[in-house]
């Protein structure tokens, strides 16, 4: 093991102080370092995108993102998209349309489909269906996953309030 | 929403039937899911497999010393050095009657010869996560190469280099089902057609790759595992481990997709709980996609030669197949059944009076096969379906009306098949007509016209096809049957709370089918509450009956019957209790509006957190003969399978210049009974399709002759994304199952059985005006370029 690092990661606006080896993937260090297991992994090659972050607002691949390149940049998390009680309109949408089903590539897919949004917030199907290209979905045929992205663009504005458990 | 029942207690409105979102969602979608890399147990070592880069080998020697010398290390293990640790070898559960099938002995490490490329060879385990892969980089392994033989057909051939040298063949074992006299019904047809049709090998592909989690404490150990099969799990790794099944508990958490490639008993599993008992502390793997490729089971890799006879009318005489079947060097759980599982279905939704199908197995240096989605009824379907569009082209009749010809009638069930099989219950024309309502058929063949003007060539498939799932009547499928060394009953148990919530404990164990939800709605209507109080509990084995798990559309057929069955005995308690609160008779109460009331008198009536509160701390009036507490447990054996169905078109573009296919329209109109949640059915259906239409256009596992992988990471492995798909349209119809009481049948696997035969159909059709015949799949741009040069080629000769 190499000599260790002293990197500042802010996720989720929260900052922290980690020492950890130069080496050590971004993916890794949000997981395994700081504990927050909602962004997975699911290649080696960054093509499933399960590992989908933002860093300084923009998607990445945290896979393919050293945990020193994030040196004090800000990191946000599906932990940190929405505040704890609230759903951010994707997330409202993907449980809306059955966007999910493993939910394994879910947070990846949400994480793009937000930053997608941010930066086009009408897209086409077509527009949609090519934004997410580079995340992988074995469950849903993709089907329900587009639909819920065109369903968060359509009520646009800031978080939505967590609703019960099942609605009826 | 309240829940309206029957008095029998069946749901006729309630929350059955209903599209409710699932309750599986809220902490799924914010990253609170609970993945078996997500579980930290203090203390835990990590595990590096050495894997083989041979295809076949013999092991010369294995030095570890540079490994061992890291500082974090704290083992590496071969074959030999764990021979003591394991009381037997890897599981293989089908033993027919009467017939033998070659079974190599496989253990969890090998042991001198390494058969595929993957094999295992070694294991380092560790303190850090990284650093005991670079340790098991450093472990030098010396192989003697043997010849590999990769080809199932040149396996077969004399002389061909041996996978098991003991056997003195590849052949693994020889199998037939047969019903009616085919030597005749082929001399009897007026027109033959043949067709020798390849369905290659895929993976299964789960975004999340196996994992394991071994955590020994005292003389037992509890193990984590990325798997469908906890239960089934349980019992075989306790004959391999020799730790007593009261000892181990195994546990499913959330499971990040399955499609099969998770319905195994695998090595690393064994040897993960061995090296945790040996050193004594926890013990972790996790899969790398690259790892997953190589050595995760991989499915279908049959070979069909397929002759079908038929009248000039278009009636159908007879059916004869023989199907090669590449197993791969290892026999696993079901590698030699699933081929065979495909047979049930063999001559799809069709009339056949004489079906013969002769079943071969081979050994290759390859991984092993076994259950991936659909599992051998996909390859079925593939080649009926293209099989009754080769012979409407050779009667020069419709497609679709040779099916209609040969349909079995709506009023002919149950329909018992030439191979003996009692299809229960089906609609194929009320599916075929739903779909041509949906899909204008005259307008697409103008369009079609118009478009090949433009040098544009779109064609349309489609598949009426019917498949077998709700595995399995015990009797049918078990040792005394089939011959599985299993039964396939499933088990259910459901415990209201004293304030009237409850737990359903099932013996499946999803992973993406969303049972939480449509198990709770079930209960639900039954118990008078509302889903949302209900948890449903699956996938520990210390939890709740016994279960068979999840695979083969088996979960809501019969694991959801289970639970119905379950629920009503509860609510046949609650009613008792309800009517010594109300000083009535039993039978008088009626659940209705989420109230258990007199029937007759709706005023007078209780809750179910009312009469449960009574269960659990009983009032004076409670009469001394009813039993306290408020629980049930059921186990359902299916008398039959279930047989869902449905018509399927597909319609493609292809681009004669470059070979490159473009779904651009998918119609679907299936029929699993009566819906418990529709938004749940449209999504198996959705990416069931999507499986197929990865197999049919993308996905392929390809070795090369030398047994080297070359499919083996995602970058070469092509799974379709979002962009080369279109929006599905899908529809139903609702013909109930006699089997069950909730007259379901599966719908997992549906997708994936019904679309490879209509997506290639639609291929061919568009190429049709250019000599084209056939194209094995994955129908990749080169492959079909190659097919439209060769007719032209072949038109100007």
């Amino acid at each position: 093991m190499s000599t260790p690092v002293s990197v500042r990661l802010n996720v989720n606006g929260v900052e922290h102080q980690v020492e950890i080896e130069p080496r050590l993937l971004l993916v890794h260090a949000l997981r395994d370092t700081l504990g927050l297991t909602g962004t997975h992994i699911g290649c080696d090659t960054s093509n499933c995108g399960a590992c989908t972050v933002h860093l300084d607002g923009k998607a990445v691949k945290s896979c393919t993102v050293l945990a020193v390149q994030a040196d004090g940049a800000e990191v946000t998390t599906i932990e940190g998209l929405a505040g704890e009680d609230e759903l951010h309109p994707v997330q409202e949408a993907f449980w809306n349309d059955h966007g999910l089903q493993c939910g394994y590539c879910t947070p990846g897919m949400i994480m793009a489909s937000a930053a997608l949004l941010a930066e086009n917030p009408n897209p086409t199907e077509e527009e949609v269906r090519h934004g997410l290209e580079g995340n992988l979905c074995r469950c849903t045929g993709y089907h329900n996953i587009v639909k819920a992205v065109l369903d968060a663009a359509k009520t646009k504005g800031g978080s939505v309030e967590a609703p019960a458990e099942v609605a009826s | 929403m309240s829940a309206t029942l029957t008095s029998d207690g069946k749901s006729s409105s309630g929350y059955v039937g209903q599209a409710m979102r699932r309750k599986e969602d809220p902490r799924m979608v914010r990253g609170r899911g609970r993945y078996i890399d997500d579980i930290v147990v203090p203390g835990t070592l990590w595990a590096a497999i050495v894997r083989s880069p041979e295809a076949h080998a013999k092991i010369v020697s294995i030095d570890a010393s540079a490994a061992t010398a890291r500082d974090d290390v704290v083992a590496v293990f071969t074959g030999e050095d764990l021979a003591g640790d394991f009381a037997g070898p890897m599981a293989m559960a089908w033993s027919p009657p009467g017939v033998e099938i070659k079974t190599p002995e496989y253990w969890p490490l090998a042991r001198g010869q390494v058969k595929h490329v993957g094999d295992l060879v070694a294991v380092v385990v560790g303190t850090d996560r990284y650093s005991v892969v670079d340790a098991a980089e450093d472990v030098a392994v010396e192989y003697d190469p043997l010849p590999a033989v990769v080809d199932p057909e040149k396996a077969l051939e004399e002389g061909s280099p041996l996978v098991w040298e003991q056997f003195g063949t590849n052949k693994t074992h020889d199998y037939a089902v047969s019903g009616g006299d085919i030597d005749a019904a082929l001399a009897e047809a007026d027109v033959v057609v043949e067709q020798r049709l390849v369905n290659h090998r895929t993976a299964g592909a789960p975004i999340e790759t196996r994992g394991v989690l071994a955590d020994p404490h005292g003389d037992n150990v509890t193990l984590y595992s990325a798997t469908q099969i906890p239960h089934i799990a349980r019992f075989i790794l306790s004959l391999i481990t020799g730790i007593a099944e009261d000892k181990l508990r195994i546990v499913a958490p959330d499971v990040g997709g399955g499609f099969g490639a998770k319905l195994q008993v695998y090595p690393e599993e064994a040897l993960v709980l061995a090296l945790a008992r040996r050193l004594g502390q926890p013990v972790k793997w996790i899969e790398t996609r690259s790892e997953n490729m190589a050595s995760a089971h991989h499915g279908r890799d049959q070979i069909n030669y397929v002759t079908l006879g038929a009248k000039r009318d278009g009636t159908l005489t007879g059916c004869k197949v023989r199907v090669v079947a590449d197993l791969g060097a290892y026999q696993l759980l079901l590698t030699p059944f699933i081929p065979e599982l495909g047979f049930p279905v063999m001559g799809g939704c069709y009339k056949i009076p004489a079906i013969h199908v002769a079943f071969e197995g081979v050994f290759t240096n390859k991984m092993c096969t076994d259950a991936i989605r659909g599992a051998g009824r996909p390859e079925a379907t593939y080649w009926i379906e293209l099989m009754m569009d080769k012979l409407a082209r050779e009667l020069d009749m419709d497609p679709l009306e040779l099916r209609r010809k040969n349909f079995i009638g709506p009023d002919e069930f149950p329909f018992t098949t030439a191979l003996g099989i009692a299809y229960d219950s089906g609609n194929y024309a009320g599916t075929l007509d739903k779909l041509l309502d949906r899909f204008d058929l005259d307008a697409f063949r103008r369009e079609q016209a118009e478009l090949r003007e433009k040098g544009i060539y779109r064609g349309v498939g489609f598949s009426t096809w019917v498949e077998v799932c709700g595995l399995a009547p015990s009797r049918i499928v078990g040792p005394q049957g089939v011959g599985l060394q299993a039964a396939f009953w499933e088990s259910a148990m459901v415990r209201v709370h004293p304030s009237g919530s409850a737990l359903v404990f099932t013996g499946t164990s999803p992973h993406g089918q969303g049972l939480d939800t449509s198990f709770a709605q079930i209960a639900a209507d039954r118990l008078g509450i509302e889903p949302g109080q209900i948890e449903v509990i699956h996938g520990d084995t210390d939890q709740g009956p016994w279960g068979w798990d999840t695979y083969g559309s088996r979960s809501l057929s019969v694991g959801g019957e289970a639970v119905a069955r379950a629920a009503e005995r509860v609510q046949e308690k609650a009613k008792r209790i309800c009517a010594a609160l109300l000083e009535a008779a039993p039978e008088d109460i009626e659940l209705a509006d989420g109230k258990f009331r007199v029937r007759g008198s709706p005023d007078k009536a209780k809750t179910m957190a009312e009469i449960a509160g009574a269960a659990h701390i009983p009032p004076q009036e409670l009469p001394t003969d009813i039993e306290l507490g408020l629980e049930a447990t059921a186990a359902y054996d299916p008398e039959n399978f279930v047989f869902p169905f449905g018509a399927h078109a597909c319609v493609v573009d292809v681009d004669p210049e470059t070979g490159k296919i473009k779904v651009v329209r998918y119609v679907a109109v299936d029929d699993c009974g009566p819906a418990v949640n529709p938004l749940l059915i449209d999504g198996q259906v959705h990416g069931g399709i999507t499986h197929a239409i990865g197999q049919a256009l993308y996905e392929r596992v390809a070795y090369d002759d030398s047994g080297q992988l070359v499919t083996g990471t995602f970058v070469d492995y092509a799974l379709p994304t979002a962009a080369e798909l279109p929006s599905f349209e899908t529809d139903r119809t609702e013909t109930p199952s006699p089997v069950n009481s909730l007259g379901v049948k599966g719908i997992g696997e549906a997708g994936t059985i019904a679309a490879t035969p209509a997506v290639t159909s639609a291929v061919l059709d568009a190429l049709a005006p250019l000599g084209v015949e056939w194209i094995d799949m994955p129908l990749a741009p080169r492959r079909v370029w190659e097919a439209i040069e060769q007719a032209k080629g072949g038109a100007s000769a």
